[in-house]
């Protein structure tokens, strides 16, 4: 790979030992993928946050890169964390979790990280223009920076986003590449979609049934005649978690698709198939439901004043997180959709997501809008779930 | 026998080679308190990792797996060197960030368990 005068500096340790750790990580990547050279990006989002996901190992490696004199070289943000940093204690989380959690978020901050601990960095300051190139990892932003906003990123772990962070480089292989972003599969949606939970429920199908083929990555859609920007937040996380999808195009909605040539290959969604889909993300008892989330991934501020109205004069009887960004509730406080909420008795869970949480266990039947929050319920926290429209969630909540 | 690959992160070491032809998932499929696989139904489920050289396909699962070979490294229970059909950014970032030798683009079904394996990764070398 051919390196310029500053990253050959960088791999020689001149910039001292964590910049030279992160630049072998992405000489390395750039070489397994045939990568010419490394690139210049423009933002980073890291993954990897959660002290429940990363262990002490994970604390200990960003310890010693930020003793190493590691520094984020370009806007860089961060995942959702495993607690609300000003409200765990209401949320049932250890003070020892806590205080690991604690020395996560410092670890980052030491290194000019905006510990920022959310999934949507799009609506909280990190917001990638057209064609920017850009090393994310969360693959529910990554599809939407890729796909909604035409950024240019791969689907990078935390590890290698910390070191793009550091160096402000990532290899130019995968989806940087203009030929490598072009559609491969045809999908023609033959009904109409409407609300966060039924776009889950179409990335749902779209996506299991191209990672069936096992020969498709990238979807051309047509049959969708809008969507919101919370629709295809949803959209993108449940196409990123159940066909591993990493870039869409929506014929006359998303920036790349008139440059594409529609591909031959075609397959058709229709209305049962979105029905099968639905049904299949509940397999809890609506009786048993005793844990209600909505923020997977993280609320808006639209959804936030909608939800404010929904939840006015009502009394919560279940547990009920509201998961959304510290930027987003900073502004349901001054809109008082904060005291409206917690009113009710729902409880905010800013900066986490029950994705993240360490609450494996902890309840029986999760009821959500998401369909990306059903796969981890059920993978990472032994949940059940009952899959609902944002509305009936909250009715489910206080019913 | 020789075999020459590709350096994912230089080393020279010799050891006992631990041989598997399915992919392992660091993050959840070993025990990083022991270096035992624990993922249910894999062939080598319940044999440790540590010191040994392990020969596997290719890494799956989630990225947090790197920060699990880095947590082996330092509890004593890592392997000391990896080979590789085709290495995959999940063990190659484990690899750099915990120093382990690792070669890839080697034909592993002619290694065998138990055989004493050479590797000079910065080379790409590999010798049976």
């Amino acid at each position: 790979m051919k390196l310029t005068e500053q990253e050959q500096a960088m791999l020689e340790g001149e910039y001292g030992w964590a910049t030279k750790k992160a630049i072998e990580i992405l000489v390395t990547l750039g070489e397994i993928y045939g990568a010419d050279n490394l690139i210049p990006v423009t933002s980073v989002q890291i993954a990897g946050v959660s002290y429940d996901n990363l262990g002490e190992a994970g604390l200990d490696f960003l310890d010693k890169m930020a003793k190493g004199g590691g520094e984020a070289r370009v806007l860089t943000t961060l995942n959702p964390a495993g607690m609300d940093i000003e409200n765990w204690e209401q949320l049932g989380i250890s003070t020892e979790f806590a205080e690991n959690q604690r020395r996560v978020i410092d670890a980052f901050a030491r290194m000019k990280v905006i510990t920022s601990c959310t999934c949507t960095p799009y609506l909280s300051g990190n917001l990638p223009t057209y064609r920017n190139h850009i090393a994310w990892a969360e693959s529910s932003a990554v599809a939407f920076a890729n796909s909604v906003l035409g950024a240019r990123t791969n689907r990078e772990g935390g590890p290698s986003a910390l070191a793009a962070s550091l160096t402000g480089r990532t290899p130019a292989y995968g989806y940087h590449l203009t030929q490598n972003r072009s559609p491969d599969i045809r999908v023609n949606l033959q009904t109409d979609i409407q609300g966060t939970f039924q776009f889950g429920a179409l990335g749902k199908v779209i996506g299991e049934k191209i990672k069936r083929t096992g020969n498709y990555k990238i979807p051309f859609m047509d049959g969708i005649s809008s969507a919101s920007l919370e629709e295809l937040k949803s959209f993108s996380a449940s196409i990123a978690t159940y066909g591993g999808i990493t870039l869409f195009h929506i014929s006359g909605l998303t920036p790349e698709a008139y440059l594409m040539a529609i591909p031959n290959i075609h397959i058709s969604i229709n209305r049962d198939e979105i029905n099968q889909a639905i049904d299949s993300l509940t397999d809890g008892n609506v009786d048993e439901i005793d844990f209600i989330s909505l923020g997977c991934p993280h609320l808006s501020i639209n959804e936030i004043a909608q939800l404010a109205e929904l939840l006015k004069g009502q009394k919560v009887e279940k547990e009920f997180w509201i998961t959304t960004s510290r930027f987003t509730k900073d502004m349901a406080n001054r809109m008082g959709y904060t005291e409206v909420i917690e009113a009710s008795g729902a409880k905010f869970a800013a900066d986490t997501c029950c994705v993240v949480a360490p609450i494996k266990g902890r309840f029986k039947v999760l009821a959500t809008d998401s369909a990306k929050a059903c796969y981890y319920a059920y993978a990472k926290n032994k949940f059940k779930t009952v899959f609902l429209s944002f509305e009936d969630v909250v009715r489910s909540a206080i019913g | 026998m020789k075999f020459l690959g590709r350096k994912i992160y230089p080393g020279v070491v010799s050891g006992q080679a631990l041989v598997t032809k399915m992919a392992i998932s660091f993050f959840g499929g070993v025990d990083p308190e022991s270096g035992e696989i624990v993922e249910r139904d894999h062939e080598l489920q319940g044999i440790s990792i540590a010191g040994k050289v392990l020969v596997f396909p290719s890494g799956k699962g989630s990225t947090v797996g790197s920060y699990t070979l880095y947590r082996l490294k330092h509890a004593g229970y890592a392997p000391l060197a990896i080979i590789n059909r085709e290495c995959e950014t999940i063990t190659a970032v484990g690899c750099i960030i915990a120093e382990i030798p690792c070669v890839d683009q080697i034909p592993i079904e002619k290694i065998k368990t138990g055989q004493l394996v050479m590797i000079d990764a910065k080379l790409g070398l590999v010798e049976i």
